[in-house]
C-alpha cells in the first residue's frame, strides 16, 4: 500500500540523525535466483546476529521462492569507491580501443 | 557533450542526474529539501505498510475458508515485509530505524488515512484489496520511476507483489457476487464504505497541494494526484460493472469528449479531519502499534542477550586456542 499524507498546516519538520541509538547492526542481503547464476544484492535489514539475520533475509526476500541461496554480510564490511572520484577510478573511458566496436571489420568478412 | 560526473559543484551534478532521468543514489549530494522530503514520504510509505497489516488482520481468526486464512496471512506478511524495504531505503537517507519507529510511535510522522477506518465485514477484506490495494498500485507503479534510487528499487519489488494483493481482493468480490443476495448486498456495503476513501488515496488536488509541484521537479513524483485518480476512477468503473455492484457517485458517468470518467467531489472536511487524528480509528491503531511493540520488548532483549553471549563465546574460544 501506499501515498504520502498531505503537509497539515503548522506541521512540524522532525530533526533527524540525533538518534544515538543505532539498534540491531545492518546486514546486506544477496540472492542466488537459482544454479548457475550469481548471488545479487536484494536490500538490507537489522538482526542482532548473524544466524538471525539469515532467516530475516529468508522471511524479507525470498517469499516467493526468490533464491536457492541466501549471503548476508554486515553493511559495516562493505568497502566502497568514493563516488566522487569515479571519473579517476574508473579510467576505462579513456580507452576506446578496449571496445569491440573499435574496430572496423569489413561487411563481407561477415559476423565476427 | 559531458557526462554527468565531469560537471564540478555537486548542485549541479546532482541537477544533471535528475535532467538526465538517472537515479540518485545514497552516496551522492542532495538538496537538504530534497533529502527531507524523501525521508517524509519513504517514512509515511513505511508506517502506512506496516499499520495497513491491522485493518486485515482483524479478519484473519474469521477468514471463512482455511485457504482464505492462508492467503489473508501471506498478504498481512507481504505488508509486513513491504515497510521492511521501506524503512530500509529511508535508512539510507542517514535517518535510523529507531528515530522512525519513535516519529510514528508519538504521532509526529504519519500513515495514510485509508487505514483509520474499520474493517466490519469479510466483504471489507475484498474491497480493500481490490480498491485500496489498486489504488496503492496506480501510486506505486509510478514511484518505481522516482528519482532516488533505494526507493524506485524497493517499488519494484512490492509492486511485484500487489499484484497478488488486488487479485486475490477482486477474487473475493467477485465469490461474493455470484453468492446469496445477502452475499452481494454485504459487497455492496463494503464497496459504498470504501470507495470514497479510495478516492481520497490519491491527496488533495492538485490546486490544493503545495508541495507537489517542487516533488515532481525532482521527479520524486511522476504523474500528479488528480491524474492518478483519473486513471484509478477510468481503470476501476469496468471492473464494478463487471461484478455488478454500484459506485457510490450519482456524478459517475463516461465523459466522450474529455475520454475518462467524470466523477463527483470528494468530501474534503471528512479527508482533513482524517488527516488530523480524527478518524474512527487513528486512535486504536496507533495504540495497538505501541502495545506491540512494547509487547515484544523481551523478545528483542532476548535476541540481542543471545547474540552478545554468542559472541563472547567466539571471542573466549578464539582466545583458548
Amino acid at each position: 500500500m501506499a501515498y504520502s499524507v498531505p503537509h497539515v498546516d503548522g506541521e512540524p519538520d522532525p530533526e533527524f540523525g540525533r538518534s544515538e541509538s543505532r539498534g540491531w547492526p545492518m546486514w546486506e542481503v544477496f540472492v542466488r535466483q537459482r544454479r548457475g547464476m550469481s548471488h545479487v544484492h536484494a536490500g538490507s535489514l537489522h538482526a542482532p546476529d548473524a544466524e538471525t539475520a539469515l532467516q530475516h533475509a529468508r522471511d524479507v526476500y525470498t517469499r516467493r521462492v526468490e533464491g536457492v541461496s541466501v549471503w548476508v554480510v554486515p553493511s559495516s564490511a562493505i568497502v566502497a569507491s568514493d563516488p566522487d572520484e569515479a571519473d579517476a577510478f574508473f579510467e576505462a573511458i579513456e580507452k576506446p580501443y578496449r571496445a569491440a566496436t573499435y574496430y572496423e571489420i569489413p561487411d563481407e568478412v561477415g559476423q565476427m | 557533450m559531458t557526462t554527468i560526473s565531469e560537471r564540478t559543484s555537486p548542485a549541479e551534478r546532482f541537477q544533471a542526474i535528475i535532467d538526465a532521468d538517472e537515479k540518485v543514489e545514497p552516496s551522492d549530494w542532495m538538496p537538504e529539501g530534497y533529502r527531507k522530503t524523501l525521508i517524509r514520504q519513504i517514512a509515511q510509505h513505511a508506517h502506512s505498510e506496516v499499520i495497513g497489516m491491522q485493518p486485515e488482520g482483524n479478519w484473519i481468526t474469521r477468514a471463512p475458508t482455511l485457504e482464505r486464512k492462508a492467503i489473508l496471512i501471506a498478504k498481512v506478511q507481504d505488508e509486513a515485509g513491504h515497510g521492511l524495504y521501506l524503512y530500509s531505503a529511508a535508512e539510507t537517507l542517514g535517518v535510523t530505524r529507531d528515530e522512525l519507529v519513535e516519529l510514528l510511535h508519538t504521532g509526529r510522522q504519519k500513515y495514510s488515512s485509508i487505514f483509520n477506518y474499520p474493517t466490519l465485514t469479510w466483504a471489507d477484506i475484498g474491497a480493500i484489496g481490490w480498491l485500496v490495494d489498486g489504488a496503492a498500485i496506480t501510486n506505486q507503479v509510478m514511484l518505481t520511476r522516482t528519482s532516488y534510487g533505494p526507493y524506485a528499487r524497493a517499488m519494484v519489488r512490492i509492486c511485484k507483489e500487489e499484484s497478488f494483493h488486488q487479485r486475490q481482493g477482486y477474487e473475493i468480490m467477485l465469490r461474493l457476487c455470484n453468492g446469496t443476495p445477502e452475499q452481494k448486498a454485504m459487497a455492496q456495503d463494503a464497496v459504498n464504505r470504501w470507495w470514497w476513501p479510495a478516492l481520497m488515496m490519491f491527496g488533495p488536488h492538485d490546486s490544493e497541494s503545495t508541495h507537489t509541484s517542487q516533488s515532481m521537479e525532482w521527479k520524486i513524483k511522476r504523474i500528479s494526484n488528480d491524474d492518478l485518480r483519473q486513471h484509478f476512477v477510468d481503470m476501476t468503473v469496468p471492473q464494478a460493472e463487471y461484478l455488478g455492484l454500484t459506485l457510490p457517485d450519482p456524478e459517475l458517468r463516461w465523459n466522450p469528449e474529455r475520454g475518462h470518467y467524470d466523477f463527483g467531489e470528494i468530501d474534503w472536511d471528512e479527508f482533513w479531519r482524517v488527516v488530523n487524528g480524527h478518524g474512527p480509528m487513528n486512535r486504536d491503531r496507533l495504540e495497538h502499534k505501541i502495545r506491540a511493540w512494547e509487547d515484544g520488548e523481551w523478545v528483542r532483549d532476548a535476541a540481542a542477550a543471545y547474540a552478545e553471549k554468542q559472541q563472547a563465546r567466539r571471542a573466549a574460544s578464539r582466545t583458548g586456542g
